[in-house]
């Protein structure tokens, strides 16, 4: 079974303890300006999102690749860039229509979310379940049960 | 070691920014942000110095967890003479822009002099300099933190900055970051435009990688979350209902003050308190409160964001204050409403919303304004001294009116901006100001809690709450339950609290964490991420050192055990009605025994041997 991250917004707090166990694990330094999670704050709304790669099936940033740098780890589905492949062109960065895949100044190659193997430290860090590690199928379970609980004033929702 | 090991060095008067090495010594003697910083300052800066004057300096420092993964690391501090008191001034603030500075790679910037001209410091890694500031000055916080955005086109930026109110001399005015985080008191921002520095911006990039032992300290900083996601307090009052959940508890027992301390209890306390911010309101159909929101690296996340009601009559016309900004927390909520007997939600949080914009302490503007109020119903100043503003207890629409104008630095602001000593000592009624060297009390009444009112009275920075919060043992039970109208044990407790919490604001964490965590809990953390003993005895005597030399700062600049006092309203006006009816603060009672607790003369001095006992 594979799993997604899960990510709802609206339990973000922004206190970018996602950020900081990204860039631990990737980097070995609490630095958010290397994380490949950001949390955006839109600050006259008064909210909160995160934000990081969704790990398409059929990736743009892979296609892009040419010289076959990213690959798929077949355990957790991750798009993973491989460090000795990649030569910093950056064409990926440009294909990703969501922004998720970006260069790194500090190593020259380009850097994104690889689900930490299967053990997302984002998730694991996050103190309000705002970032979840999922069955990738069921992303959508707590709202349909939250949905679903609406349905039936009166039944108390069990999973 | 999770300290940088670098300090930044900035001479406005000569415009040179340089780098210098961190003195490990006295890291090893005071940790970080607020007891390092104030060793600096206690050494480099003469006490009996003008704190508006190019001699007295301004410290901006972090402590060694600030921009680390432990739950509450962001905290930055600001260390310098305060133009409030003329004692020492520490300032606490969270946000982000601590940890910026810290991944910037600075422990603490020390800025000196004064420059001609105004300027902003720009740090972008270990690359700083001085700009010059003739686009920001005379703007707001918020218009200078957009426009340095702008200027730089990076959203990743973190401003520090003054606003209008700092720059007219207002003496409590605040250090702005992130828009709605404050370093708060004591006129901390007002030394800060003194200097004519007008912002600071950082971008760092480096991170922090130099944890001492890295395994020790992700399990001890988890060890620490997890008590705190327990804890009924910081795992769910905190995140639901902000530090406006003690609003009608306070209430409750009989210790909100009103009026200027001229009440105890305020019958308008529900109207402002947490529960009435959750409320949906017949208008829109939304709550005061939109969300709740963490400082950088918080797993609590107290902060409140809140809205305006967009029909108010504070914000009809005007677009700019119908978003979502910083709420009324509880000492605002208090000083800004109870103390103004206000309790007109929305015109609090737009009069808090410019207390962030221009850079003002809700607390002490609160309580200058209620004493203005007490001196306009008693006929002392008249429509004449307020231009024509009907300054009454209770009136809404007279606090946003004096407001508005307050922050252009209009009319009465001059008066209003002294702070409440100074204005009631100008009218002839210095028993009015509800202060303690010169510093106006924040949400806890003296004569009907026993404790705070000595915490109140030994403060090194005058009457605060996160000197010594008492209040949580008085009134909520933690870590233990003392009753609120005994005096036995309170010099004790309170000598507790007070170097308890001086440790944890050297540390760069938040005091909050501290409904949950005890020394136990704090220690480790900080014995994993740097070299040294920190052990739950040496945080301790740690905290002990750096709150006796505080004490020597202030001696030298001229206190004495006169000014551990409280005002005769609170020693001898009891109290009217509710249950801590009769009450006044026995402050005799527990003042010579605290002296004894301290090692310290009957006349409150520090003799050698507690110096030498404390290294000082």
């Amino acid at each position: 079974m594979q799993k997604s991250l899960n990510i709802d917004p609206g339990k973000c707090t922004g206190c970018l303890q996602c950020e900081m166990a990204c860039s631990y694990e990737h980097t070995g330094t609490f630095n958010p300006s290397r994380s490949y999670i950001k949390v955006f704050t839109f600050h006259h709304e008064g909210r909160f999102a995160p934000y990081t790669c969704t790990q398409c099936d059929e990736a743009w940033c892979m296609r892009a690749c040419p010289v076959d740098a990213i690959s798929v780890d077949l355990t957790t589905g991750a798009k993973v860039i491989s460090d000795d492949k990649c030569v910093g062109c950056k064409v990926c960065t440009i294909a990703c229509p969501f922004g998720t895949v970006n260069y790194s100044q500090a190593t020259g190659k380009v850097v994104k979310c690889d689900l930490c193997g299967g053990d997302p430290q984002c998730a694991a860090a996050c103190p309000t379940d705002a970032i979840t590690y999922v069955d990738a199928d069921w992303t959508g379970y707590d709202r349909m049960l939250a949905s679903a609980a609406k349905s039936l004033p009166s039944a108390e929702a069990t999973a | 070691m999770s300290w940088t090991r670098k300090i930044l060095r900035v001479d406005l008067s000569k415009g040179t920014c340089t780098s210098e090495p961190l003195n490990m010594e006295w890291a090893n003697q005071y940790l970080g942000q607020r007891g390092l910083a104030s060793k600096y300052l206690t050494e480099e800066v003469d006490p009996k110095c003008d704190a508006l004057g190019p001699d007295n300096k301004m410290i901006m420092a972090t402590g060694p967890l600030t921009g680390t993964m432990a739950s509450t690391g962001g905290r930055y501090s600001v260390i310098c003479k305060s133009p409030l008191t003329g004692a020492i001034a520490c300032s606490n603030s969270g946000g982000f822009f601590g940890a910026e500075l810290k991944f910037a790679g600075w422990d603490m910037i020390i800025f000196e002099g004064k420059s001609d001209k105004p300027v902003y410091l720009l740090i972008q890694d270990d690359k700083a300099e001085l700009r010059p500031g003739d686009g920001i000055w005379g703007k707001s916080a918020w218009e200078t933190d957009d426009i340095l955005h702008q200027t730089h086109q990076d959203p990743q930026l973190r401003v520090a900055c003054v606003g209008r109110t700092a720059e007219h001399g207002c003496l409590y005015a605040a250090v702005m970051n992130d828009k709605h985080r404050a370093a708060g008191r004591s006129g901390v921002g007002t030394v800060m435009a003194s200097k004519n520095l007008k912002a600071v911006a950082v971008r760092g990039t480096g991170g922090i990688g130099n944890v001492h032992d890295a395994k020790a300290f992700m399990a001890a900083t988890n060890d620490g979350k997890a008590v705190l996601a327990e804890n009924a307090v910081t795992g769910q009052g905190l995140p639901a209902y902000g530090t406006q959940v003690l609003m009608n508890v306070i209430n409750g027992v009989g210790a909100l003050p009103a009026r200027n301390m001229r009440d105890v209890g305020f019958e308008g306390a529900e109207n402002i308190s947490a529960e009435a911010m959750a409320e949906p309101r017949k208008s829109d159909g939304k709550p005061n409160l939109t969300t709740n929101g963490a400082c950088f690296s918080c797993t609590i996340a107290c902060g409140r964001i809140s809205t305006v009601d967009p029909s108010h009559f504070s914000v009809k016309d005007k677009p700019e204050y119908q978003g979502a900004s910083g709420g009324l927390e509880y000492e605002a909520a208090w000083a800004l409403g109870a103390d103004t007997g206000v309790d007109d939600l929305d015109a609090l949080t737009y009069i808090n919303f410019l207390c962030n914009e221009d850079g003002m302490d809700p607390i002490t503007y609160g309580a200058t304004v209620a004493a203005a109020m007490e001196m306009f119903e008693d006929g002392t100043i008249t429509t004449k001294e307020t231009d024509g503003i009907e300054l009454k207890f209770g009136s809404a629409e007279a606090f946003v009116a004096i407001t508005e104008q307050f922050v252009t630095g209009e009319g009465f602001a001059a008066d209003l901006g002294m702070g409440s000593k100074r204005l009631c000592e100008k009218y002839g009624q210095p028993d009015l100001s509800m202060t303690v060297k010169g510093q106006e009390f924040p949400a806890y009444d003296p004569r009907g809690i026993q404790g705070i009112g000595l915490a109140y009275a030994t403060s090194n920075r005058g009457a605060c709450h996160l000197r010594g919060y008492t209040i949580a043992s008085e009134v909520l039970g933690i870590p233990v339950k003392t009753e609120m109208n005994d005096t036995d044990g309170k010099a004790e407790l309170v000598k507790a609290f007070q170097d308890a919490t001086a440790l944890v604001d050297s540390a760069g964490l938040c005091v909050f964490t501290t409904f949950a965590w005890g020394m136990d809990n704090i220690a480790p953390q900080i014995d994993a991420a740097c070299e040294g003993d920190w052990s739950v005895e040496n945080c301790l005597e740690t905290g002990e050192r750096i709150w006796n030399m505080e004490r020597l700062f202030n001696e030298a600049a001229g206190f004495t055990a006169d000014d551990d006092k409280l005002p005769k309203r609170l020693l001898k006006e009891v109290i009217k009605h509710g249950p801590t009816e009769g009450q006044v603060n026995r402050l005799g009672e527990m003042l010579p025994k605290y002296y004894e607790a301290r090692g310290w003369t009957a006349d409150g001095k520090i003799p050698d041997e507690t110096r030498q006992r404390l290294s000082l």
